[in-house]
């Protein structure tokens, strides 16, 4: 072109070298579409979820739940709607729920969750003695380490800076041992495998885990033998509410959080999947033609 | 005034009056947070001003917050609540009464040695303090991770090949126990360099390579269904928290 000659490119030639903007519209319009009519995909628990939410239903009533909040606004579209259905789960069994953060950012998500979800929906739930929040402790690996040996030298205080020894949940707690159950959700580190690695393994504890999908395929190893169950992603979160709709009657007929976002995942990735498949038919279209060219000139 | 610029004060116009609106119909909170969310997204079409405005501030309330976080969640609790707990009465009033533990003037110096970082005549000393955390995090996790990442992922994979269950022989855990138990076996075999990939052993190689591809690709379509997950998110509190369009 800047020679000034007019270079002629062949349809299939544009099409491989299609603006990035265009694609970003599809995928786009792929996600607020099925947002916009209020789809929602049917979805079947797979055994990997089904379990964890077994071990959760089979939990004798009183039974000590310890939940860590070990993620981020970044991820909470996906964590979030796992955290809910767990903790409705929870509240329905009567379990006693500690809940704390080995993030600084899953601080603030557990006030979120206790006012968004534990409050309005199970008002008879009290703070001290069903659930508590011991909020942020700094220490990662090394924090989980000295739980596992003492608790409270760690949380001698809960997140409004209430002394844990005048908790009526709190009486009987001197280390992780103490838990029946301890569930982690997050993607990142400290995380799952913290917790399976620090807790589950070396004190015999059960752990579950709700993780990112980016997570997901690295913490699938860990089940069945040293996670008890395991929520990839929006599937998995998806699946979960499912599994809670089929347990619990009066949660059906409700678009539960998980579930909504599983019909945009699905036409967003049939658009993707298109736009491999064309790209690639492009790419062989072209080097055929470009072969048959090069067999033309060295005639 | 060229054109560009005249659009861009047009462009600048607009976001003002959207805003000002924005905030009279929905409030201010919900209102910010559409308008970040739209200024990042505009980076989609190109690098711009807005983009520019919403990241920097995204990076100065991140720090702010860490900071924050850590003074009054790490050092107030953990550091001077321990080590002289009247000190921090005002703040946190449950640990008053706790004993004093001198032993966290260790951590203490620790911590003094790590900021010297900031001194370019004693910034070597900071360096005792970072071998310290360096040599604890190193031994506490290479025992974890030896008993659990390493002996105990072996034990996970040494299970039955034939599978029997209350109602006789269970076809699809047999094969998918074999196709663990294969493509563990494979995967390793492409990672044995000692030995020539020929015959045989050449065939498990490549059976481990497409054993790794299939593994990187189920990790690439997880990782599709992350980030969409975070754009659904963003576009629910758009057209749901913020235009109402969602019920």
């Amino acid at each position: 072109m800047g020679n000034g000659h007019t270079e002629h490119k062949t349809l299939v030639e544009r099409l491989q070298f299609i603006d990035r903007r265009i694609i970003f519209v599809f995928i786009g319009l792929a996600v607020v579409i099925p947002l916009l009519f209020g789809a929602v995909l049917k979805e079947e628990t797979t055994p990997i979820v089904q379990t964890f939410f077994d071990t959760i239903e089979g939990l004798p009533e009183g039974s000590r739940v310890l939940l860590s909040f070990d993620y981020g606004p970044t991820t909470a579209p996906e964590i979030q709607p796992m955290v809910d259905a767990i903790v409705r789960q929870c509240a329905h069994r009567k379990s006693k729920m500690y809940m704390m953060a080995l993030w600084a950012t899953g601080d603030n998500l557990t006030g979120e969750t206790i006012e968004k979800v534990l409050k309005p929906e199970f008002p008879d739930y009290k703070y001290g003695t069903d659930y508590i929040n011991l909020g942020y402790q700094t220490g990662n690996q090394g924090l989980i380490r000295v739980l596992l040996v003492d608790f409270k030298m760690m949380y001698a205080v809960d997140a409004s800076g209430t002394d844990v020894d005048s908790i009526p949940m709190m009486k009987n707690i001197r280390n992780l041992k103490n838990f029946d159950l301890i569930v982690s959700f997050g993607g990142g580190s400290p995380g799952i495998k913290e917790w399976v690695l620090y807790a589950g393994d070396p004190g015999k504890i059960p752990v579950g885990g709700g993780c990112t999908a980016v997570s997901a395929p690295l913490l699938y190893p860990y089940y069945p033998n040293q996670l008890i169950g395991l929520l990839g992603g929006a599937k998995g979160a998806a699946e979960y509410e499912n599994a809670l709709i089929n347990a619990y009657p009066e949660y059906k007929g409700r678009k539960m959080a998980g579930m909504k976002l599983m019909m945009s995942q699905a036409v967003s990735h049939v658009v993707i999947m298109f736009f491999i498949l064309f790209g690639n038919i492009l790419y062989f279209i072209q080097r055929s033609r470009d072969k048959s060219r090069s067999m033309e000139a060295g005639r | 005034m060229n054109a560009g610029k005249l659009l861009s004060y047009i462009i600048l116009a607009i976001v003002v009056i959207a805003f000002v609106v924005s905030i009279a119909l929905k409030g201010f909170l919900v209102t910010v947070g559409a308008f970040l969310t739209l200024f990042i997204f505009s980076f989609l079409y190109k690098d711009n001003p807005y983009y520019k405005f919403a990241e920097h501030l995204f990076v100065g309330a991140s720090a702010a917050y860490w900071m924050s976080m850590g003074f009054w969640k790490t050092m107030v609790p953990n550091l001077f609540g321990k080590l002289y707990p009247p000190m921090v009465a005002w703040a946190v009033p449950a640990l008053k009464n706790n004993p004093a533990q001198p032993l966290m003037l260790i951590p203490l110096v620790l911590g003094i040695l790590l900021l010297m970082r900031l001194s370019s005549k004693a910034g070597w000393i900071s360096r005792w303090a970072l071998a310290f955390i360096v040599g604890t995090t190193a031994g506490l996790n290479l025992v974890r991770y030896l008993r659990s990442d390493f002996i105990q992922q072996i034990n996970n994979t040494v299970f039955s090949l034939y599978v029997t269950n209350a109602s006789g022989f269970d076809l699809g855990a047999t094969i998918s126990n074999v196709i663990i138990f294969g493509g563990v076996i494979c995967g390793l075999i492409y990672f044995f360099f000692s030995k020539e990939h020929k015959g045989a052993f050449g065939a498990g190689a490549r059976t481990g390579i497409i054993v790794l591809m299939i593994t990187f690709g189920a990790s690439f379509g997880y990782t599709v269904m992350a980030r969409i997950s975070l754009l659904v998110g963003r576009m629910q509190f758009l057209f749901g928290d913020w235009l109402g369009m969602i019920r």
